[in-house]
């Protein structure tokens, strides 16, 4: 095990956790401050994902399609807020999940009609197709590096609007106590619709940008939602801190369980049974730090109301 | 009076023309094709759909005299969805044979209820080890390959180029499982490490770093669909590609990943049981009427579906289309008349193939398209190595 390794991987760690923030955000800020859970929110990340591929074929630009993504993504966020999403804020969480998963098998059926079952194409933007030389000796793909300084400026911006804008003001006044809020006259309705615009433009950063490392395929959003579930229950419902945090922590152990484990157990039990259960241990190590974290801290490692 | 009449005019008017509409179109042979039509495997599937319909295009839409009828259905690569779609072709719509399964986990869960209900399944593309030792079934054929072998010819391959530092991955599940053991078994040299990475998996960053570690001489992988045009993009974007030699399977570096991947694939080896150039009017008439009908460059998984049609026409034609006797039908197919696409093919009593492997490499073609060239026989006559537990009793 050499230094480079562990600081790649430590990047691998770091690049999968803020791609899972960005995602996690926008479900924290929904389920907080609307109590709503929004199954929805993976199908938004997919939307966002097709929405770049689309644009990028159309135009050659990779950029030019993220910028068309986020803000059709977000249209389409807003929309489905105020046409569907509304109506069930004061339903029960049952209700809520059955209506959003509903909505999960409607655009699964919309994108496939749009754009077939197959895989669509969406390729690193060639300046960043290739690695890059940190320091002598060392390499790093390009288009991750990028994935991370995106992440983290997307982290910043999201703070400030958090912690220094009046909306942002709004918005820790709805999480920490939503009727409170509006009896002392934050409009919460278009609190709400600009929270979830928030949220799906969040989602359409990370379908663009992990669209080419991973796949932009129908249900694509359904596996990473249940990563981001599992970020935010660690973090904390409510909080961005916790989501940046919680993401974090299921990235590097995610990318450690992969990494590490294997060399650990093929000491302990050698290479044939390592090779074996390696695989399996690694997939469930971000569920146990889940249960762990649930164990000490039910309510997650800064809920947003304590 | 007059209406019972009537109505017995119209009983006997309809009988008779049932009979002659059964005498003029006989029952149709019905084929049941399961296989991975959307997710990330899905080019694979689509290939074998597109080949095996070129096949029955060219036979005219007709086998033994009788028309077909090919009921598709999409098992999204998940083998509880395989399951429900066979149970339901087999009980609902009586399929006569069952073919298209791309992924071996779900190959062994469709397996039990059509051999129990006796129907024959033409294997075009999945060949687990499970079904080729002790395993095998009498209702069992494989038309493509039994999983180790394409691994096997690359194990070889890298061992005679004098690699003896070689770093594995494959992912985990059985068709991962047997094409690490068949790379190894002609693999001699050191290993640098056997990595089983998860199924589907898509993002390859953590693997690569490992590989990047252990600084191995070649690297050899099967991720097959999507999986393997990540990890091939991936490879070339952390600057690998260069540095370390990647050797594949043909199902790594075939034509749809080519597609996917572009320019980074030129220039990389891989074994196949057949190549794009092999001269026999079978092959002549299958990589023509593709290109002709689809417009792109037929895969392998492509030209196995034209071959488990064109094996199955024969079988039917053998028995003059008559399905009832089970025995005659297994031993129609187990002769394999037909004309296959790669020349010489013949059954191994494990209902595996006897064939040769090529060595390929992709390079550009007069137009600058890659293509896989083919460059020479790693293996000839080759069987499988579980062929020697198979009793078939």
């Amino acid at each position: 095990m050499t230094p480079t390794l562990i600081v790649a991987q430590i990047l691998n760690g770091v690049q999968l956790g803020l791609m899972l923030f960005l995602l996690a955000a926008g479900l924290t800020l929904i389920f907080g401050i609307m109590d709503m859970i929004n199954l929805a929110h993976g199908s938004l990340y997919m939307i966002g994902a097709y929405l770049t591929a689309t644009v990028t074929s159309a135009t050659g630009s990779f950029f030019l399609g993220v910028g068309a993504a986020i803000i059709g993504t977000a249209l389409i966020g807003m929309a489905l807020e105020m046409s569907v999403l509304r109506q069930l804020y004061k339903r029960d969480h049952l209700s809520q999940v059955l209506a959003t998963f509903g909505i999960i098998l409607i655009v699964n059926e919309i994108v496939r009609m749009i754009w077939g079952a197959q895989p669509v194409l969406l390729n690193a933007p060639e300046v960043l197709s290739g690695p890059v030389e940190i320091v002598p000796g060392f390499r790093y793909p390009a288009f991750r590096l990028f994935l991370i300084g995106v992440g983290i400026a997307v982290a910043l911006l999201l703070f400030f609007i958090v912690n220094r804008t009046r909306v942002g003001m709004w918005v820790r006044a709805g999480a920490s106590n939503r009727e409170m809020a509006q009896a002392m006259g934050v409009r919460i309705k278009l609190l709400f619709t600009l929270i979830f615009g928030l949220g799906a433009a969040l989602c359409a950063v990370a379908g663009a940008l992990l669209g080419p490392i991973l796949s932009v395929q129908v249900g694509m959003g359904e596996s990473i939602l249940i990563l981001a579930f599992v970020v935010i229950v660690i973090g904390g419902i409510g909080s961005i801190k916790g989501a940046l945090i919680g993401a974090l922590l299921v990235g590097i152990v995610d990318t450690a369980g992969r990494a590490l484990l294997p060399l650990i157990l093929r000491d302990l039990l050698g290479r044939d049974a390592a090779t074996n259960i390696g695989g399996a241990l690694a997939s469930v190590l971000i569920y146990l730090l889940m249960a762990l974290v649930l164990f000490w801290k039910p309510e997650g490692l800064f809920p947003a109301r304590s | 009076m007059q209406k019972k009449f009537f109505a017995f005019v119209l009983v006997v008017v309809s009988l008779a023309l049932a009979l002659s509409v059964s005498a003029q179109e006989p029952e149709p042979i019905k084929i049941g094709f399961i296989s991975t039509l959307s997710g990330p495997g899905s080019a694979l599937g689509v290939d074998a759909l597109d080949g095996f319909n070129l096949a029955i295009q060219h036979l005219g839409g007709e086998m033994g005299g009788r028309p077909v009828e090919v009921i598709v259905r999409d098992d999204t690569q998940n083998p509880d969805v395989g399951l429900q779609a066979a149970v339901e072709l087999l009980e609902a719509e009586k399929v006569d044979f069952m073919t298209g399964i791309i992924f071996s986990n779900i190959m062994l869960a469709v397996g039990t209820p059509v051999f129990e209900s006796e129907t024959f399944y033409i294997s075009l593309n999945a060949g687990p080890s499970q079904y080729a030792g002790a395993g095998c079934n009498p209702f069992f054929f494989n038309v493509a390959w039994q999983n180790d072998n394409l691994h096997e010819a690359m194990g070889k391959y890298v061992n005679d180029q004098g690699f003896d530092n070689v770093f594995i991955l494959a992912p985990d599940y059985p068709a991962g499982r047997d094409a690490l053991t068949g790379f190894k078994r002609f693999y001699t040299g050191n290993l640098a490490d056997e990595v089983y990475t998860a199924v589907n998996q898509l993002d390859f960053a953590v693997e690569i770093e490992l590989i990047r570690a252990a600084a191995p001489d070649a690297v050899f992988t099967f991720q097959p669909g999507g999986s393997g045009i990540n990890f091939i993009k991936q490879y070339s974007e952390a600057g690998l590609l260069a540095e370390i030699p990647l050797f594949l399977p043909g199902f790594s570096a075939d034509q749809d990943v080519i597609r996917a991947v572009g320019a980074p694939m030129e220039g990389l080896f891989n074994s196949s049981h057949w190549a794009l150039e092999l001269d026999n009017e079978a092959n002549v008439r299958f990589t023509s009427g593709f290109a002709l009908e689809f417009e792109r460059t037929p895969t392998i998984y492509a030209q196995q579906g034209y071959d488990a049609a064109m094996l199955i026409a024969s079988a039917v034609e053998a028995v003059g289309g008559d399905l009832s006797d089970k025995d005659a039908v297994r031993a129609a197919l187990e002769a394999a008349d037909f004309e296959s696409t790669r020349g010489d093919f013949a059954f191994n009593n494990n209902h595996y193939p006897i064939q040769d492997y090529y060595l390929r490499q992709v390079v550009r073609n007069e137009s600058g398209d890659l293509y896989n060239q083919l460059i020479g026989v790693i293996f000839e006559d080759h069987q499988d190595a579980y062929h020697e537990q198979c009793t078939m009793e």
